[in-house]
């Protein structure tokens, strides 16, 4: 707290708010005191109301589908099937292999099947129990071990796709000297739990378009989705956004969009649709349940010479993006370490199982608690501190990661390792009967608790891979002194309505700015919010768009006044330097308008080699987490007493924003280790609701320490600012999955670690509270 | 919809409206209605009742305390009903969040009569007497007749929970719920024991379980004996170890999503020792 406080003490004394200050967001306290308004607080006086009818079972034929009852009730307006489809009957992020409705067959537990629009919810309800399906349930396929020989459950097949990465020389292991370790881990299914369940409005123009306000994280590729499927020209799909209420990669995909056009240009009637929170939980992809062996090898005195591994991530029934998903955990399967040979192999394949794509973190996360695991193995087996294994294979610019790409930008991962263990830890003892272990249920006593404590190093890429054409296109306009800003970026609450205004007052030095509402019609593309790009992609366009208005000012100023533009400069909302002394203000120097339209790209990338080797990467970051916990061994109780952080940003934009996203990609990291999972027994979702499926509360996250952020400008990054949203989701985990070990002696080789993992696992090895202490 | 102002007026709605529901806090019912699986036609609202809201001691000395079936889960952790029933404020505490504990109500959590009710075990240990009204007249039942199944009661149409009755004992009391969450969560395991140094007893009771809160009779029979109820010696860990096994034998736990039966089975072992060293902790320790 403290790195803010000194921030914003120091910073606010600049009168524009520029890039460093601490800005408030705009929309903070709307939002807080409930007048922002969200997708789910659409209104349109004329509007119906959309539902879904979802599949019952995780594998089955439809033999047939009798609409006539819901449509013969009063108030319901159109009741849709596949046949009511007029362009692609498919839609999907990376190719399109999910139906919009499905048609002969279902293949999840929620896969829509019929969509209806009626006066009222209540009515929408009753139709929807009035369709009769005549399912045909078959046999699904749930065990992703099974899958690739398995009957193709898909035309697309089984696998989705398979990386077999291979570095360095094949036979570095042979030799007879080295110290190995081998685990098996596995990661359950975590969903990305947003507050804001789906929701959106779709209205026709009259003319056979459609215009949708929906809540989502990447305006443009959804508009092409939900124009292919309705058969229209993408100009005649308007998309504007929706008020987000949180993303985290569940909002990538096509949710309830193509439905809700589907239904508005069919009654010819604005429609409405809000998930209920039970629905959210079919109506988005999960993070990808993973089984990931691993084989570490490494010299006697600590050096990695090869790492093996062999990770299956299960898909689900639908492609989405567990395509790039596999790569990354292929990618970084080996976390932020010097490893010169390894043998990865990445395999993402199709179930019945409810489907998965992307999270905050995104394919990293898993093979992250991995190889931290496997780290920690190997310091107990090489007998040396886990911190200084880690430190002494650490990577650093200017070396070579697995896929053969040598990192030419910044990587401190000594430092943020340093930083983060040198910290000093504020952990008081359980003296709070509320703050051991159970909690508020009141299970323990100080006697009950051991404590432990471990590190751990995250991994992961900045923006997209593999040579995609990616994008972001901004403008600016300075008008009368008023700038307009217009991007599509999606605001999903990482802060890029803040970060426009800092840029502008960075760049322009004024405070008169106007954000446009993010919309398909007004832009071009600003890629998705995801894959920490945003702040890089479209806060770069901005930064560029922004720096050719300025360009174009002090040449008009030059021009006007004979002056040099090098003698000129902005200040508070002003154009100073001129021999006069005059300081004509903004205002006055644009009657007529400035304009600049900036379509930013950064630096190319390369597909990855049949041996998963390329520079499929744009930038990376690192970031380090310590935890301490106490455990209750007899209950399996856990209470994460302290997070201690360090991370590689770049430089910080916001420390404020910078804060936030720490803390709350954290919160999601402890929520992975120690209770968030969706339980899916036999393709069906147990829990889908915030009763069953838990999320931490205040008394389950502890305060976050920030040791230190480590800023080392990023070549090529506007304001050399990393990417920081994702990185705390990854390393968060494996800490606390490290500091429960450490406090129990068991292996757990798989989060969330459930109370039966260490009550009841057996007594061998465990470590009692008497012998604790 | 009826708002009604006093238990007569809620007795004759609910005899007018037979169908109606009955609407107190709201925690549990409104959840069904918005998740449509409970359809709502008429409701008879009880939440502005007085006479059903707070406590008052009955009996010569005060021994029996009635609580009003509209007490919120808030209400009960006020610090001078804690000191009468501490279990059941402990119990209470557990209850959601703020929000939740400042609308929940005592009445509710029986009407709804989950397996997981956290009130439950309590009065269960405490043989609590369930007072029903309807427009026939006043019905008392024992909380094992009233608690009849999963979410089943034994609540005929037209009858209102009114008020619970436990006894004012002399002695300590725990509650112990476990969760896979530190807060806001649904037991998994909890078990409440209530010490009668007057009578020389101990129960306990335990919920989530068994369908209905479930007591562990011989765990109590046992320790019954064996215990100094004067507090100075402590039971030794055989005795503790014996409890808690009877205890477990009590539980008929389920596999489900939110627990095994075996961690069940488990888990009220290790919470029925802990309860037992906390209720007797020796003379040299002092209760928590």
């Amino acid at each position: 707290m403290s790195m803010v406080d000194t921030a914003t003490v120091q910073r606010t004394e600049t009168p524009t708010t520029r890039i460093g200050d601490s800005a408030a967001r705009p929309d903070g306290i709307p939002k807080v005191t409930g007048d922002f308004v969200f997708s789910s607080d659409l209104w349109h006086d004329q509007m119906l109301w959309g539902g879904t009818l979802r599949s019952p079972h995780a594998s089955a034929r439809i033999r047939q589908i009798n609409i006539g009852p819901a449509l013969a009730l009063p108030g319901v307006h159109a009741v849709l099937t596949h046949e009511d489809i007029p362009g692609s009957p498919d839609f999907g992020l990376d190719r399109p292999d999910q139906p919009v409705l499905a048609r002969d067959i279902v293949r999840y537990e929620g896969e829509p099947v019929v969509v209806i629009a009626a006066d009222h919810p209540d009515t929408v309800r009753r139709a929807l129990a009035a369709v009769e399906v005549d399912y045909e349930p078959t046999k699904p396929l749930l065990d992703p071990t099974l899958a690739e020989d398995a009957p193709p459950i898909h035309p697309d097949g089984n696998v989705i796709r398979r990386i077999h990465l291979r570095h360095g020389d094949q036979e570095a292991a042979s030799r007879s000297d080295l110290v190995s370790v081998e685990g098996t881990y596995e990661v359950g299914m975590q969903d990305q739990a947003f507050m804001g369940p789906e929701s959106g409005l779709a209205i026709p123009d009259g003319e056979g378009g459609v215009d949708l306000a929906v809540a989502t994280q990447w305006l443009h590729t959804d508009r092409d989705q939900v124009a292919a499927c309705l058969g229209l020209p993408a100009e005649r799909v308007r998309l504007t956004l929706a008020g987000v209420g949180g993303a985290f990669g569940a909002r990538e995909d096509i949710s309830l969009h193509i439905h809700l056009c589907l239904l508005a240009l069919h009654t010819g009637r604005p429609v409405k649709m809000c998930y209920s929170r039970d629905e959210s939980f079919y109506g988005h992809v999960h993070r990808h349940p993973a089984r990931m062996w691993y084989r570490h090898y490494a010299t006697s005195t600590g050096d990695l010479v090869r790492v093996e591994a062999r990770l299956l991530f299960d898909g689900g029934a639908y492609a989405s993006s567990s395509h790039h998903v596999i790569a990354n955990a292929t990618c970084f399967a080996a976390g932020p370490y010097r490893v010169p040979s390894a043998d990865i192999e990445g395999v993402v394949v199709r179930t019945d199982n409810p489907p998965c794509g992307a999270m905050r973190g995104f394919g990293a996360v898993q093979s992250c608690f991995a190889h931290e695991a496997q780290m920690d193995r190997l310091a107990a087996a090489l007998k040396m501190d886990p911190v200084a294994l880690r430190r002494q294979n650490a990577l650093a610019s200017g070396d070579v990661i697995i896929t053969g790409q040598r990192i030419t930008g910044t990587l401190p991962v000594v430092e943020v390792l340093d930083a983060c263990a040198a910290h000093p830890s504020a952990a008081g003892g359980p003296n709070e009967p509320m703050s051991r272990p159970g909690g508020a249920g009141r299970t323990a006593d100080v006697e009950h608790i051991v404590r432990g404590e471990a590190v751990a190093l995250g991994f992961k890429n900045l923006m997209f891979s593999e040579g995609f054409d990616d994008s972001s296109e901004a403008r600016c306009v300075m008008h009368s002194g008023l700038v307009t800003v217009t991007t599509a970026c999606a605001e999903v609450g990482q802060g890029f309505v803040t970060l426009v205004r800092q840029i502008v007052g960075e760049v322009l030095r004024t405070e008169e700015v106007v954000l446009e509402p993010a919309s398909t019609n007004s832009i071009g593309s600003a890629g998705s919010t995801s894959a920490s790009r945003q702040t890089w992609m479209s806060g770069g366009a901005v930064q560029l768009a922004c720096e050719a208005v300025r360009r174009d000012l002090l040449a008009r100023v030059a021009d006007q006044y004979g002056v040099l533009v090098d003698d000129l400069a902005l200040l508070d909302g002003r154009v100073v330097g001129l021999p006069n002394g005059e300081e004509p203000t903004l205002a006055s120097l644009t009657v007529e308008p400035i304009e600049a339209t900036i379509v930013h790209q950064h630096a190319p990338t390369l597909p990855l080699d049949d041996c998963g080797q390329g520079d499929a990467h744009v930038s990376f970051a690192v970031s380090a987490h310590r935890a301490i916990v106490d455990v209750d061994p007899d209950l399996g109780l856990v209470k994460v007493v302290e997070l201690t952080t360090a991370q590689d940003v770049g430089r910080i934009l916001n420390p404020l924003q910078a804060l936030g996203q720490l803390e709350g990609g954290a919160a999601q990291g402890v929520g992975l280790a120690v209770m968030e999972e969706v339980k899916v027994v036999d393709g069906l979702i147990r829990n889908p609701s915030f009763t069953d499926y838990l999320i931490p509360t205040a008394l389950d996250m502890p305060p976050l320490e920030v040791a230190a952020l480590i800023e080392q400008p990023e070549p090529g990054a506007p304001f050399g600012a990393k990417g920081i949203g994702e990185a705390p989701t990854i390393s968060s985990t494996p800490a606390v999955a490290g500091a429960i070990r450490a406090a129990t002696g068991l292996d757990l080789p798989r989060v969330p670690v459930r109370p039966d993992d260490i009550a009841l696992a057996s007594r061998e090895g465990r470590v009692s509270p008497e012998e604790a202490r | 919809m009826t708002i009604a102002t006093s238990i007569d007026d809620a007795c004759a709605a609910m005899k007018a409206k037979p169908d109606a529901l009955v609407l107190a806090g709201g925690t549990d019912l409104m959840v069904e209605v918005n998740r449509g699986i409970r359809p709502i036609n008429d409701v008879v609202a009880v939440g502005r009742i007085p006479e059903m809201r707070g406590w008052s001691r009955e009996g010569a000395r005060g021994e029996v305390l009635r609580i009003g079936a509209g007490t919120t889960c808030a209400d009960l952790t006020e610090p001078t009903i804690a000191s009468l029933v501490p279990a059941l404020a402990q119990a209470a505490r557990t209850v959601g969040s703020p929000q939740i504990r400042n609308s929940a109500t005592l009445g509710g959590n029986l009407a709804t009569a989950s397996p997981a009710g956290d009130t439950l075990p309590v009065l269960a240990a405490l043989e609590a007497e369930i007072e029903l009204r309807s427009v026939e007249g006043i019905r008392r039942l024992p909380l094992d007749e009233f608690v009849v199944g999963v979410k089943d009661n034994a609540l005929v149409p037209g009858e209102l929970i009114v008020a619970v009755r436990v006894p004012v004992l002399d002695g300590p009391q725990e509650f112990l719920k476990v969760g896979t969450r530190n807060a806001m969560v649904i037991a998994v395991a909890s078990l409440a024991l209530v010490v009668d140094r007057f009578g020389k007893t101990v129960r306990v009771a335990l919920g989530s379980v068994a369908p209905i809160p479930v007591r562990a009779i011989e765990a109590e029979v046992l320790v019954a004996e064996r215990l100094d109820f004067d507090g100075e010696v402590p039971p030794d860990s055989d005795l503790v170890d014996q409890f808690a096994g009877l205890v477990a034998d009590a539980a008929r736990p389920i596999d489900d999503h939110r627990g095994t039966a075996a961690y069940r089975r488990h888990a009220v072992m290790v919470i029925a020792g802990r309860a037992l060293r906390r209720a007797f902790p020796g003379s040299s320790k002092v209760v928590e």
